[in-house]
């Protein structure tokens, strides 16, 4: 998978990485995968998965510093693709599984959902090697 | 985010509202477990969640088991369907007990 660029999105947000930010987070991605032909009930799930994506930046990027997480949204070839981009320290990608989901036990859903619900969760290299370059892609049901 | 209780004989009916994220799902975890530290049993009306993520769900996993050490009762009721569709991506719909409504819930809680 190719890096788009960033300025084809039709939709861009740059918003610091915390836990109260996460609902704009959700209403621009809900907006953007309406605007793209997502179903309302496709459009629902990529929120989560989305949302699950972001909270991963906040809690284990992050961590306990601040940051910005960029956002872009692309539509196109009857898909719908999101571009996550944080500037923490790169994120050790062979530690990043779901959990068994006969576990029971509270957390380790979210990289599950995201899994589940895109058809493609990806990082790529980011252009210019800072941070980390989440990409999660849907294709649009007609 | 909404948490609202009211005592309905010995079992507390909890109500939610909004979107239960991980801004608020600390306030949920706390007020279940508060709630189970007195051993009463727990009825969620869930009619009014918008929105619910994994943080959500944790609180919701970690009041269940602490329920079921404590022997008390546990439900989710009326779950709104953004809520079930949650629930079920994370296949925990087989594993809560989940009532269609708040009275059918307290009528089993007793």
């Amino acid at each position: 998978m190719s890096v788009l660029d960033p300025a084809l999105a039709l939709v861009r947000l740059t918003i610091p990485a915390c836990a109260e930010c996460l609902v704009e987070i959700r209403a621009v991605i809900r907006k953007a995968a309406v605007e793209c032909g997502v179903s309302k009930e496709d459009a629902g799930d990529i929120v989560v998965a989305v949302d699950e994506a972001c909270q991963n930046i906040v809690r284990h990027a992050y961590k306990e510093s601040s940051g910005m997480i960029e956002v872009s949204v692309f539509c196109r070839n009857e898909r719908i693709i999101v571009y996550l981009r944080d500037f923490a320290p790169a994120v050790d990608i062979a530690k990043i599984k779901p959990r068994p989901l006969d576990d029971l036990r509270p957390g380790g859903l979210g990289v599950h959902f995201m899994r589940t619900i895109m058809d493609e969760v990806v990082y790529l290299p980011p252009p210019d090697g800072i941070g980390n370059l989440l990409v999660l892609m849907k294709r649009i049901k007609a | 985010m909404t948490f609202d209780m009211v005592m309905k004989g010995e079992t507390a009916l909890i109500a939610l509202g909004g979107e239960i994220d991980l801004q608020h799902s600390p306030t949920v975890r706390k007020g279940l477990l508060d709630c189970l530290l007195e051993k009463r049993g727990i009825v969620v009306d869930m009619a009014e969640v918008a929105y619910i993520d994994s943080s959500g769900i944790a609180s919701l996993v970690e009041a269940y088991q602490a329920a079921r050490k404590n022997s008390t009762y546990f439900a989710l009721a009326a779950v709104s369907p953004p809520a079930l569709r949650v629930l079920q991506l994370a296949r925990l719909d087989k594993v809560f007990t989940i009532k269609a409504s708040v009275d059918e819930a307290l009528g089993e809680a007793g």
